[in-house]
C-alpha cells in the first residue's frame, strides 16, 4: 500500500491501482471491486444505456460473480475492450475476468494461456442478407461482398467456409458493429456475417427488420464464455461455479422471485439446499460466504431469467433458447452437480 | 577550453570529477549511461518476469503459419492459406500504395489551393481559405470516417448496375461508380503489346532527349525551340502508330454486369475503403501543403519578380525561372514532413477496413494469434524504416536543391 | 498674349466645370465586383464556378439542417415525424449531449466540476498566452493542475495537496541552492520533493477517498470531449519541459547524451501515434512491475507525452539554431556556465521564437487525441462510434454526430491557430 500511495503522489494521481499477483480472489476481495472486461458496445450482451449503466447478458455474468464474491452486484468496474486489447487486458491483470463473447478455442486456451470457465452462450456464425437479394443459402453467395466484424474468429471461419465450398467472396473487415451495419444497409456489402446472436441483435435496430433474413447456414461453433488467466485455479473455480450456479438454479426452479424464501431456511431438496448454502459448506470450500450462490442468483436472476431479460424473445433482439436451453429441454446447458 | 594559465598540475583527485570541467562531462555521461542501463534492465526484467508468470514467451513462429483469413485488395498473390508474413507483406504494399497515391494528389490539391489563395479573385481566395481552415482544424480520423460515410451513402450500390436491364448503365460503357468502389476496365496484353509498350518508353526517353537538346541549344546559341506541342506529339504519335501497326494488341477488359449476381466481374476494382482513405488523406494534407505553398511563394521577395521583369522576361518565364526555383526551396522541407505525415496517417486505415499493415499485421493477425508484443514491435519497425527511408531520400534531394553559396 | 489662343483654338473654357461623380464603373459595388470577381475572363469563369459550388453545397445541406428535429425520442421517431422528407435528427445531440461532452459514466450531478475546471483553465492559460497580463496571475497557473486534478477526479484533497507541497518544497530547496550551483539546486529540489511525497504518502490515512468532499471518479469514467481536452492539455504541458530537455540534449557536446536524445526523437517521430497507443494498450502493461496495474489513462498520457515531446524538441531545436551565434559567445564571455547561459540567455530567446511552432504541435496533438478511440477509450469520437451508434435508439445517425464533433474541434483548433497567428505577428520584431 505504501508503494501505491507513493506512486500515486508521484504521478499526481491515485491512478495506479494496486493489483497484487498472488490470488485474484483475494485481490478482488481486498479491492472491493471486480474488474470485468466487456465489449465496447453490443446491444443485448453488453452496452451502456443512456444513463451510463451497463446492461446485457455478459454484464449479468459479471454482476453475478461480483455478488458471489463481494456480496454486491454493483461492485463491478466494467472495462470496455476491443478484439485487439481484450487478451492483453486479461493477461496483464488489468481485468480479473473477461466476459466478452469470446469463443473458446484450443489455441486461446493452450497457447495464450487462458482458462475458459464454461460456456454461457452457444453461438455460431451466421449470415444476414436482404430479402430482396433472393438468396436462400450461404452456398449461393459466390462472388458476394461480405461485411465482417473483425476481432473475433469470424474472419477465419468465413475463409474456411468459402474455401470448403470452393466459392469466392470479397471480405470487407469493419472494426465496429455499428459501422458494419451502416455498410450493409447502404448496400456496400451483400451480406453481413458475425455471430448469429449479434446478427439478430443488429437486425432488431434496422428501420425495417422484416426485409432481412438470417441464412440457414451456421458455419461455425462459437461457444462463448467467460475466461480468466491460467494458473489461478481458485479464481477460475469461483467464476466457473458462479456460472454453474446460475444454470443449476434454472434447472432446479430457483428464481429471483422465490430465492428469498428458499434461501431463508433449508427446504426439502438437498441440492437446492447445498446450492443456496442452507446445507453443507460449499461456499467455505471456495473461500466464500455460505450464501454466495444465493447472492449471485439474486443479482439478476437465474440463467433463464437473464436470457429472457436481455436477449430473449420478449426483447427486441428476440433470440430463441435453441442450443442454450437446459439439457432437460433438449439444449446443451448441463451444469455439473453441486455436491 | 583555452585558459591563460596552465591547468593545475598534480595527481588526479576524485573531486575533480565534479569540479573540473575537463572531467565533468565524463561524470555526466557515466551517470546517464548507468541510468539508461538501469532503466532498460528494469523494463526488461519486468517484461521477463511478467511473461514467465503468465507462461508466455516471445516467438515469431506465428509469422510462418497460415494466416487463415482473406484480404479484399491485394497487390501480390494471397489466399487464406498464405502465411502471416505474406499477409503482412500484402499490408505493407497496400500501405505504400495508398501513401504514394495520397502524396501525389495531396500535392496536387495543395498546389492548386495554395496558388488560388493568392488569386486576385476575392471569392476564390475566400473559398480556398475556408477549405484550408476547415480541413486543417478537424481531426483526420473524423474526415476519414465522414468521407467513407459519404461514399457509402451517396454512391449507388453495385446491384443497380447488374442484370439484363440495370437501373444504371456503365459510364462510357466501362466505368461503374458504386459504394463498393470504382470498377474500371483493365488492359488485356495480347501478343505484340510488348512492342507498343517499348515504343512508348522509347518516346518518353525521346521527349527528355529533345528537351535537353532544346535547353542546350538555348544556352549555347540563344535559339528558342517550341516545347509544348513537340513533347505531346513525341509522346502520342509513335505509340498510336505502333498500336495500330501491331493490330491493336491491347484490349480492354470492361467490368461485366452479367457474370455475377452480386458484383460486377472483370476489370479492376478499386475498393471504397482505399478511395475514402486516399481522398481523405489527400484533401486533409492538401490543406497543409496549400499553406506551405502560399508561404513559399510569398517568401520570394517582390524585388526578384520586378528584377526579372526589368530584364524583359515574360510572366510565365518569371514564374518558371525566377520565382518557382526560389519558392521550392522554402516549400520542400515542410512538404517532406507532410509526406511523412501521410505515410504515418495511413495507419488510420483501420477505421475504414482498408487492409494496410496496421489492419493485417497489427489487426487481424494480432487478434487471431494473440501475439501482441511481437506484432506491435514489427509494426513499429516497419514504420520506422519507411519514415527514415523517406527522410533520407528527401534530405539528399533537399541538399541537391540547396542554395549553392559561393 | 491672349489673342494668340483665340486664333489657334476655337474655344477656351474660362470657368471650371462642376465636379462629377466618378463613373459608375470605377466606383462602389461595380468597381469592387470588377476588380475582385471579374478582372479577366478566366477569373470570371472561376467566380461563376465558385458560386455554383457554393450554391450546390448550400442547396444540399440547408433543407436538411433547417428541417432538423431537436426533440424526438429516437431515430425511429425522427423518421416517423419526417415522413420521407429530408431533415436532420439533431435530437441525438439534445438527448446525448452530456455523453458526448463528459462520457457516459461521469456522474451527472458532478458535471459542474469539469465545467469549473474548464473555466479555471482560461484564467490559468491567460498569463501564459498573453504577456501583457500581470505576472502575479502565474500563481493561478501554477495552482491550476492540482485544482483541476482534484475537481475532475475528486477524492481526497490530500493527494493533490501533497503533490503541490512536494513541488513547493522542491522549489524552495532549488531556490536556496541554485546560487551555488545549478546541479545542486536542481537535484536537491527533486530529492526534497521526493522526500515530501514519500513521507506524506505514509501520512495519508487509508480510505481517505471514501470520506472525501468531492466524490472520487475513476479515470475510466472520464470520456467525451472532456477526455480530448484533458489529454491534449496534460500531454502538451508535460511535454514542453521534456521537449526542452530533449532539444538541449540533442544540441549537447556530450556524445552519449546526444545519441540517446537523437535515437529517442527519431524513433518517436518515425512511428505513427496509433502504434504508440497500441504499445500503451497492449504492451506497456508488461513493462511495469508485476502486479502494478497502471491505469490506461496514465499509460496513454505517457505515450502521447513522449510523442509530442519529440515533436516539440524539434521545434525548440529550430529555435536554438535560429539564435545568432553571438548570443552563445556573449554568454561564454560573461563567464556564465552552461546552466546559467541556457537559463538566462539562450532559452528565453529560443523559447520565444519557438512558441508559434509549439502551438502548431499542440493543435496537431489535440486533433490526434481522437485516435484513442481506436484503443477502446470513449473520447468524443469513441463515444460516437461506440455506445451511441451501438444503441438501439440511435443506430444510423451519422451526420448529426460527426457534424457536432467537427464543430467542437473546429472551434477549439481554429481558435488556437488564430492565437498563434496573432502571436507570430506580435513576435515579428523585425521590420521587413
Amino acid at each position: 500500500m505504501k508503494k501505491t500511495v507513493f506512486l500515486g503522489a508521484l504521478t499526481v494521481a491515485g491512478l495506479a491501482a494496486g493489483v497484487a499477483a498472488a490470488g485474484t480472489l483475494d485481490d478482488v476481495k481486498a479491492r472491493g471491486k471486480l474488474n470485468c472486461g466487456v465489449t465496447t458496445g453490443l446491444v443485448g450482451f453488453a452496452a451502456p444505456d443512456a444513463n451510463g449503466e451497463w446492461n446485457g447478458f455478459d454484464v449479468a455474468v459479471c454482476r453475478a460473480v461480483a455478488a458471489a464474491v463481494l456480496g454486491d452486484p454493483t461492485a463491478v468496474e466494467f472495462v470496455p475492450t476491443t478484439g485487439k486489447t481484450r487478451f492483453t487486458a486479461l493477461a496483464s491483470g488489468e481485468i480479473d475476468m473477461l466476459a466478452r463473447n469470446t469463443t473458446w478455442t484450443f489455441s486461446r486456451d493452450v497457447d495464450l494461456k487462458f482458462t475458459f470457465t464454461g460456456v454461457n452462450y452457444y453461438d455460431g456464425q451466421g449470415f444476414l442478407a436482404p430479402k430482396a437479394l433472393g438468396v436462400s443459402s450461404a452456398k449461393e453467395l459466390d462472388g458476394a461482398t461480405v461485411c465482417i466484424q473483425t476481432g473475433t474468429t469470424t474472419e477465419l471461419n468465413l475463409a474456411d467456409f468459402f474455401r470448403a465450398n470452393n466459392i469466392s467472396y470479397q471480405p470487407v473487415p469493419i472494426e465496429t458493429n455499428a459501422e458494419a451495419i451502416q455498410q450493409y444497409t447502404a448496400g456496400a456489402c451483400d451480406v453481413y456475417t458475425t455471430d448469429a446472436s449479434g446478427l439478430a441483435a443488429s437486425r432488431a435496430t434496422f428501420e425495417a427488420p422484416g426485409d432481412h433474413v438470417l441464412l440457414p447456414e451456421i458455419v461455425s461453433k462459437e461457444p462463448l464464455g467467460p475466461l480468466v488467466r491460467h494458473g489461478d485455479d481458485e479464481w477460475a473455480d469461483t467464476v466457473r461455479w458462479t456460472l454453474n450456479a446460475l444454470i443449476t438454479a434454472e434447472e432446479l426452479g430457483v428464481t429471483s422471485a422465490n430465492i428469498g424464501e428458499m434461501s431463508a431456511a433449508a427446504g426439502n431438496n438437498p441440492e437446492i439446499n447445498r446450492l443456496l448454502g442452507t446445507e453443507g459448506n460449499l461456499g467455505e470450500m471456495l473461500g466464500l460466504p455460505a450464501d454466495w450462490a444465493a447472492k449471485a442468483i439474486m443479482a439478476s436472476g437465474n440463467y433463464g431469467e437473464i436470457f429472457e431479460k436481455n436477449i430473449g424473445e420478449s426483447t427486441p433482439i428476440g433470440l430463441a433458447r435453441g442450443l442454450n436451453a437446459q439439457w432437460t429441454n433438449g439444449g446443451l446447458l448441463y451444469s455439473p452437480p453441486f455436491r | 577550453m583555452t585558459t591563460l594559465t596552465d591547468p593545475p598540475k598534480g595527481a588526479f583527485r576524485l573531486s575533480m570529477l565534479l569540479n573540473d570541467t575537463r572531467y565533468r562531462s565524463f561524470t555526466f555521461q557515466g551517470i546517464a549511461l548507468v541510468l539508461l542501463i538501469v532503466a532498460v534492465a528494469y523494463l526488461a526484467n519486468n517484461l521477463m518476469t511478467n511473461l514467465r508468470e503468465l507462461g508466455l514467451n516471445i516467438s515469431y513462429e506465428f509469422l510462418g503459419s497460415p494466416a487463415g483469413y482473406d484480404i479484399n485488395q491485394t497487390l501480390i498473390d494471397y489466399d487464406s492459406q498464405s502465411s502471416n508474413l505474406r499477409a503482412a507483406f500484402v499490408g505493407i504494399l497496400n500501405t505504400l500504395l495508398v501513401a504514394f497515391l495520397a502524396c501525389i494528389t495531396a500535392t496536387f490539391f495543395g498546389v492548386i489551393a495554395g496558388v488560388l489563395r493568392l488569386s486576385n479573385n476575392w471569392l476564390v481566395r475566400k473559398l480556398m481559405a475556408v477549405y484550408v481552415e476547415i480541413f486543417r482544424n478537424i481531426p483526420v480520423l473524423i474526415w476519414i470516417i465522414i468521407i467513407f460515410t459519404v461514399l457509402t451513402a451517396v454512391l449507388p450500390g453495385a446491384r443497380s448496375y447488374l442484370g439484363e436491364d440495370p437501373e444504371k448503365d456503365l459510364l462510357f460503357g466501362y466505368f461503374a461508380l458504386t459504394n463498393r468502389g470504382i470498377y474500371a476496365p483493365a488492359p488485356i496484353w495480347n501478343a505484340g503489346s510488348g512492342v507498343v509498350v517499348a515504343v512508348f518508353i522509347a518516346s518518353i526517353i525521346g521527349v527528355f532527349g529533345y528537351r535537353r537538346y532544346a535547353t542546350n541549344l538555348l544556352y549555347s546559341t540563344g535559339k528558342l525551340l517550341p516545347m509544348g506541342w513537340p513533347t505531346l506529339a513525341l509522346l502520342i504519335v509513335p505509340t498510336v502508330l505502333a498500336f495500330f501497326i501491331m493490330g491493336q494488341p491491347i484490349g480492354l477488359d470492361a467490368p461485366d454486369p452479367l457474370a455475377n449476381r452480386f458484383n460486377l466481374r472483370g476489370g479492376i476494382q478499386i475498393g471504397a475503403p482505399l478511395i475514402a482513405l486516399w481522398f481523405a488523406l489527400s484533401i486533409y494534407t492538401g490543406a497543409f501543403i496549400a499553406e506551405n505553398v502560399r508561404a513559399g511563394i510569398q517568401a520570394v521577395s517582390k524585388g526578384q519578380t520586378e528584377a526579372a521583369a526589368a530584364l524583359g522576361l515574360r510572366p510565365r518565364r518569371i514564374m518558371n525561372l525566377v520565382v518557382l526555383p526560389q519558392a521550392l526551396r522554402v516549400i520542400i522541407p515542410p512538404l517532406i514532413s507532410n509526406y511523412l505525415n501521410i505515410t504515418k496517417n495511413t495507419s488510420l486505415a483501420i477505421a475504414v477496413g482498408y487492409a494496410d499493415i496496421t489492419a493485417t499485421l497489427g489487426g487481424i493477425t494480432l487478434n487471431q494469434t494473440g501475439r501482441a508484443i511481437e506484432c506491435v514491435l514489427l509494426l513499429m519497425l516497419f514504420y520506422l524504416v519507411i519514415s527514415l527511408g523517406i527522410s533520407a531520400l528527401m534530405n539528399v534531394y533537399n541538399n541537391a536543391m540547396k542554395m549553392k553559396e559561393r | 498674349m491672349s489673342d494668340t489662343h483665340s486664333e489657334s483654338v476655337a474655344f477656351v473654357r474660362d470657368t471650371f466645370i462642376p465636379e462629377q461623380p466618378a463613373p459608375s464603373s470605377a466606383t462602389g459595388v461595380v468597381k469592387w465586383l470588377q476588380d475582385n470577381l471579374f478582372p479577366t475572363w478566366l477569373n470570371g469563369l472561376l467566380t461563376v464556378v465558385s458560386i455554383f459550388v457554393i450554391y450546390k453545397l448550400l442547396a444540399s445541406t440547408m433543407p436538411w439542417m433547417l428541417n432538423g428535429l431537436w426533440n424526438t425520442e429516437s431515430l425511429a421517431a425522427c423518421r416517423e415525424v419526417l415522413d420521407g422528407t429530408t431533415g436532420a435528427c439533431f435530437s441525438v445531440i439534445t438527448e446525448r449531449w452530456n455523453q458526448l461532452l463528459f462520457g457516459f459514466k461521469y456522474p451527472q450531478e458532478e458535471y459542474w466540476r469539469p465545467l469549473l475546471a474548464f473555466g479555471l483553465m482560461f484564467v490559468a492559460l491567460a498569463p501564459v498566452l498573453f504577456f501583457d497580463l500581470p505576472r502575479k496571475l502565474l500563481i493561478v497557473t501554477a495552482l491550476f493542475p492540482f485544482a483541476a486534478y482534484w475537481l475532475i477526479w475528486g477524492g481526497a484533497i490530500y493527494t493533490p495537496l501533497l503533490a503541490l507541497a512536494g513541488f513547493v518544497v522542491g522549489y524552495f530547496v532549488y531556490a536556496a541552492f541554485v546560487k551555488g550551483s545549478f546541479a545542486t539546486g536542481f537535484f536537491g529540489g527533486i530529492a526534497a520533493a521526493l522526500v515530501v511525497w514519500i513521507i506524506g504518502g505514509m501520512l495519508i490515512p487509508e480510505g481517505a477517498n471514501d470520506t472525501a468532499m468531492l466524490k472520487a471518479v475513476p479515470s475510466r469514467d472520464l470520456g467525451g470531449f472532456m477526455l480530448n481536452m484533458m489529454l491534449g492539455l496534460t500531454c502538451v504541458s508535460l511535454s514542453v519541459p521534456l521537449g526542452i530537455a530533449l532539444a538541449l540534449g540533442r544540441q549537447s557536446d556530450l556524445p552519449l547524451i546526444k545519441i540517446i536524445c537523437v535515437v529517442f526523437i527519431e524513433f518517436v517521430r518515425g512511428v505513427p501515434l496509433i502504434t504508440l497507443l497500441f504499445v500503451a494498450n497492449v504492451m506497456l502493461a508488461y513493462f511495469f512491475p508485476p502486479g502494478s496495474g497502471v491505469d490506461l489513462f496514465l499509460r496513454v498520457v505517457i505515450m502521447i507525452t513522449m510523442f509530442s515531446a519529440a515533436y516539440i524538441a524539434e521545434v525548440i531545436r529550430g529555435g536554438l539554431a535560429a539564435l545568432p551565434k553571438g548570443q552563445y559567445e556573449a554568454a561564454d564571455s560573461l563567464g556564465l556556465d552552461y546552466p546559467q547561459a541556457m537559463r538566462l540567455i539562450i532559452l528565453p530567446q529560443a523559447l520565444k521564437i519557438s512558441i508559434p511552432g509549439i502551438v502548431n504541435v499542440a493543435v496537431g496533438l489535440f486533433k490526434d487525441t481522437t485516435l484513442v478511440s481506436v484503443i477502446s477509450m470513449f473520447d468524443l469520437v469513441g463515444m460516437i462510434r461506440g455506445p451511441i451508434l451501438a444503441s438501439t435508439d440511435w443506430n444510423g445517425v451519422y451526420w448529426e454526430l460527426f457534424m457536432f464533433a467537427s464543430v467542437l474541434f473546429f472551434v477549439v483548433c481554429y481558435g488556437i491557430s488564430q492565437y498563434s497567428q496573432w502571436l507570430e505577428r506580435r513576435l515579428a520584431t523585425d521590420h521587413r
